[in-house]
């Protein structure tokens, strides 16, 4: 028996010490700094100097001011909409792929929805802005055509155009999972049902989603989570009233000179969403365990 | 008559998507060859001024340098530590596996402003100063975890048998690892560093937060998109990108298909 | 007799609570063809990896030509394997594969050269030696895959189910190539096998195994007349259990009461497990003789009516409903010239000896 434990350990010694690089790198390098983080949020700073004592000062602060609990709803709403959207536009394009595409011609199709993600972030960000603009492409286009005489001016600098353009930059990252979880569906099932008198829109409700549910579940939580930290997109198209938390972060830890509050928003943000995603997390189990019992 | 309706709709949809999904990948060029100085429509004339301009302009080719080194050595480390994590996850049984496993892929779903802000606090409480490397950090961290599901699924495509064969046949496992598992796996590594690289070069938060003096090319370009008289001069420097990428993308299926042909292995499945 | 090539003795092996192997003993003798059977999960595939060195044993010790081989890695052990999928390396040629174990060992690249050929050449690969593993056949690749292991002159072969992934034809091809090269050389081969029929056409003898042990170790001819116990005797090739009643010893054998076939002697030796405790009788179906005219005789004479005819071309298997006996029995009768096939419902006369009754534990 104790030749039995020392083979078992060292198997898992092998393995904990091959994992050890990466392990230690991500300590050192993301838990330590949260770590960090979550400790300057209690502590306060004056101008550039830094109080150590720890207070819940920070949290007061970011909880009650109507600014910081108006911008955490908008950033929550937006990356909420973002979701939604995002996932109603991918399930189609993912379920086209795997249902009506060839099997030889799937990679081609899966290359071509990821193209446009190699230009450049920013630059993308900021060609929606054209797009939308007063002179943009749409207006002039709908002018151009005589169904308006006033460029339209709700596209742009508006949460609207947040969520439209958030949307096309996650959109692949959506599709991907659902497209594996589509994939993964054995087609024999799909005859089954037929099979056994489901329509076509019967069979999709009763076997082929409830089957993709945890591809479209990896789409939501992939697209939810970081949406609600963007910076760039508020800024660009988002207008005054389409800021989110992610500016106001950086704006406390720059120019404001309040780390603290800055950490202290960083964490909120954090705890929410990871609370959003736990609870979304748990609903679904229990639905899939309701459904197999 | 139901199937092909449905069809039909579907593609009717497909196109429309299609269309707002290339919308700015194809205005990009339009843009760029535009010879108004304001980006809108009307177009005005054809131009390559933008392109020279940009040739003229000398912080640029510091902020691509500077993107370039930081891009290259975080495609190595995020390698070499996805390598190691992939090869741990797929062939040892370990305790705490999946919450180990999980810590490391964290950064995945992080917000990117999170790891830019607490890599910030750390930097600035130790006393260092921003530089490159500290870009470099932020970097890796979250491109490792891209490089071990891309590497994880590799590994796991390795049939153990080849490696068993290679140290039955005498050879030790170091001589293993080099002849055999290396070359087996190379597609996986080549597609991780690529996909790192690609990464890093696009990443703006994060080094938004951690640059010192020396800008990377988001950062470089980010300070443009506020200046409109530099903005067509921006859609050159975009379309240069996109026709890179999408050279080194197609360089990097080319090598991969040869590979594939070579160990006789079907050729499907992309990089991504 | 001389020394065994491989002598083990206690091996165990567990992997997390699964007793995989439970205390293996065992020896292998220099130069023979030697066959582990047994159904998927009986262990045969850990026995065989133990002994290339790829699975420690969690207890219990093993001699390879009589060296012990506690922490000798596989790439230190006189072994070499032909794994289930042949493992060719898909990135080398098919010289280069055989070459690949050569390269340590042999400095001399002429020498090295040399071998290859030859090598290649024993396996009938000549001129083989530039493709790549894709552009081969299953059976060529095989036969890559036991150039490269033989030409490291092993003390002992293992091949871990090398025909299993064969079509039938080239099965049996392989099958007598694989003795003939095995006569050839003269290495002792340990063959892992899921089919009784391939362990008994090739191999000098046959460990039977069930749930990480050794049912029986001994020559085909012995283990299919000769079976220790019922799951033996079920495992390899086809037999009737019939229930069976003892009655008391006899000089020379027991006597017993078969059902629906009666009275009769069995000599010890046709009961390996003894007596004691509950036994069946067993008979093989090519022991049951169908009588077509009163010209055929045979010692012992029941009734039955056909139940089920399969009718295999040079064979005829008929399930005979017999009074007093539960379950059909299985009788195989030789198509020769001029004999004819029952039909379903017809009543046959059933022919048998008391020396084909075997008792069974």
């Amino acid at each position: 028996m104790t030749a039995l434990a020392g083979r078992v350990s060292r198997e898992a010694r092998n393995g904990l010490l091959l994992v050890s690089p990466t392990l230690t790198y991500a300590l050192l390098l993301l838990a330590a700094p949260l770590a960090l983080v979550v400790l300057l949020s209690f502590w306060t700073q004056d101008f550039l100097e830094i109080h150590r004592d720890l207070t819940f000062e920070n949290y007061r602060v970011a909880w009650t001011e109507p600014i910081y609990r108006a911008l955490m709803l908008r950033s929550l709403k937006i990356s909420a909409l973002v979701t939604v959207f995002t996932v109603i536009l991918a399930f189609p394009i993912a379920y086209f792929i795997s249902f009506h595409v060839p099997t030889k011609r799937k990679p081609l199709w899966l290359f071509l929805i990821t193209i446009p993600f190699w230009t450049s972030y920013l630059i993308r960000i900021f060609l929606w802005k054209v797009i939308l603009g007063f002179n943009g492409v749409v207006n002039g286009s709908l002018v151009g055509l005589g169904l308006i005489d006033e460029p339209l001016s709700f596209i742009l600098y508006n949460q609207n155009a947040v969520v439209l353009t958030l949307s096309h930059a996650w959109v692949p990252f959506a599709i991907l999972p659902i497209y594996v979880a589509l994939e993964r569906i054995d087609r024999s099932l799909l005859e089954a049902a037929e099979d056994l008198g489901d329509g076509p829109v019967r069979r999709f409700l009763r076997v082929t989603l409830p089957l993709a549910m945890p591809g479209v579940l990896a789409a939501a939580l992939i697209v939810f989570i970081p949406t609600i930290g963007d910076y760039v997109t508020p800024r660009l198209v988002g207008g005054p009233n389409g800021l989110m938390i992610a500016n106001m972060i950086e704006l406390q830890f720059k120019k404001a000179n309040n780390a603290p509050l800055g950490a202290a928003l960083a964490i909120s943000a954090m705890v929410i969403v990871s609370a959003i995603s736990i609870v979304f997390l748990w609903l679904n189990r229990r639905y899939l365990a309701g459904r197999g019992g | 008559m139901r199937t092909v309706g449905k069809l039909t709709w579907l593609h009717v949809y497909l196109v429309v998507f299609l269309v707002f999904l290339y919308a700015p990948a194809v205005l990009l060029p339009v843009f760029a060859f535009n010879s108004s100085r304001v980006v809108a429509f009307p177009l005005s004339g054809f131009t390559f001024d933008w392109f020279r301009l940009l040739l003229d302009t000398e912080p640029l080719f510091d902020a691509t340098r500077n993107s370039l080194i930081i891009a290259v050595i975080t495609a190595v480390f995020a390698t070499i530590l996805g390598t190691f994590a992939a090869r741990a996850s797929t062939r040892y049984r370990f305790p705490w596996k999946k919450g180990v496993m999980g810590f490391v892929m964290l950064p995945l779903v992080l917000p990117e402003i999170i790891v830019g802000v607490s890599l910030l606090v750390v930097i600035l409480q130790l006393g260092l100063n921003l530089s490159l490397w500290s870009i470099i950090l932020g970097h890796v961290l979250i491109c490792t975890p891209f490089c071990i599901a891309i590497l994880s699924a590799s590994f796991q495509g390795l049939d153990r048998s080849y490696e068993e064969a290679s140290h039955d046949l005498g050879r030790s496992h170091f001589a293993t690892f080099m002849l055999i598992t290396l070359p087996l796996v190379a597609p996986g590594i080549i597609a991780s560093l690529l996909v790192s690289f690609t990464i890093s070069l696009d990443e703006f938060i994060i080094a938004f937060f951690l640059s010192g003096t020396d800008a990377t090319l988001p950062v470089y370009i980010w300070g443009l998109v506020r200046f409109p008289q530099r903005l067509p001069s921006l859609m050159a420097l975009g379309t240069i990108l996109l026709v890179v990428s999408l050279c080194l993308l197609v360089a990097a299926e080319y090598v991969r298909r040869l590979g594939a042909r070579r160990t006789g292995t079907e050729a499907s499945g992309g990089f991504l | 007799m001389s020394e065994p090539i491989i002598r083990m003795t206690g091996i165990e092996k567990a992997f997390g609570d699964v007793r995989a192997l439970k205390g293996v003993s065992m020896e292998v003798r220099v130069g023979e063809f030697f066959s582990l059977l047994g159904p998927s999960g009986c262990g045969k595939t850990t026995l065989l990896r133990v002994i290339a060195g790829f699975e420690e044993p969690t207890d219990g010790n093993i001699l390879i030509g009589g060296r012990p081989m506690d922490g000798v890695p596989a790439n230190r052990r006189p072994t070499n394997m032909v794994f289930q999928n042949y493992a060719v390396f898909p990135h080398m040629t098919v010289a280069e594969n055989v070459e690949y174990g050569l390269r340590v060992r042999i400095k001399d690249r002429n020498e090295r050269q040399r071998q290859v050929d030859d090598a290649l050449a024993m396996v009938g690969l000549e001129g083989f030696g530039a493709r790549h593993s894709h552009e081969l056949s299953g059976g060529q690749r095989q036969r890559v895959a036991l150039a490269r292991a033989l030409v490291l002159k092993p003390t002992v072969l293992l091949l871990d189910e090398p025909l299993s992934a064969l079509d039938k034809k080239l099965r049996e091809q392989m099958q007598s190539e694989l003795r003939h090269l095995q006569r050839a050389v003269g290495i002792t081969f340990i063959l892992v096998t899921h089919d009784q029929e391939e362990a008994l056409t090739m191999s000098d003898r046959v460990a039977v195994m069930f749930e990480g042990d050794i049912a029986q170790l001994a020559s085909p001819q012995d283990l299919y007349r000769r079976p220790v116990d019922r799951r033996v005797a079920g495992f390899i090739g086809v037999m009737n259990f019939i229930d069976v009643r003892v009655l008391g010893a006899v000089p020379g054998g027991v006597e017993v009461d078969v059902a629906g076939l009666g009275r009769v002697v069995v000599p010890a030796e046709q009961a390996p497990g003894g007596t004691e405790g509950p036994i069946v009788a067993g008979i093989r179906p090519e022991m049951l003789t169908v009588l077509f005219d009163d010209s055929d005789v045979a010692a012992r004479v029941t009734e039955g009516e056909i139940d089920e005819v399969q009718y295999f071309g040079d064979m005829t298997y008929y399930d005979v409903k017999i009074d007093g006996i539960g379950k059909p029995v299985t009788l195989a009768m030789r198509n020769t010239a001029g004999r004819r096939v029952l039909q379903p419902g017809d009543r046959a006369r059933i022919g048998w000896g008391p020396d084909s009754v075997l008792l069974l534990r």
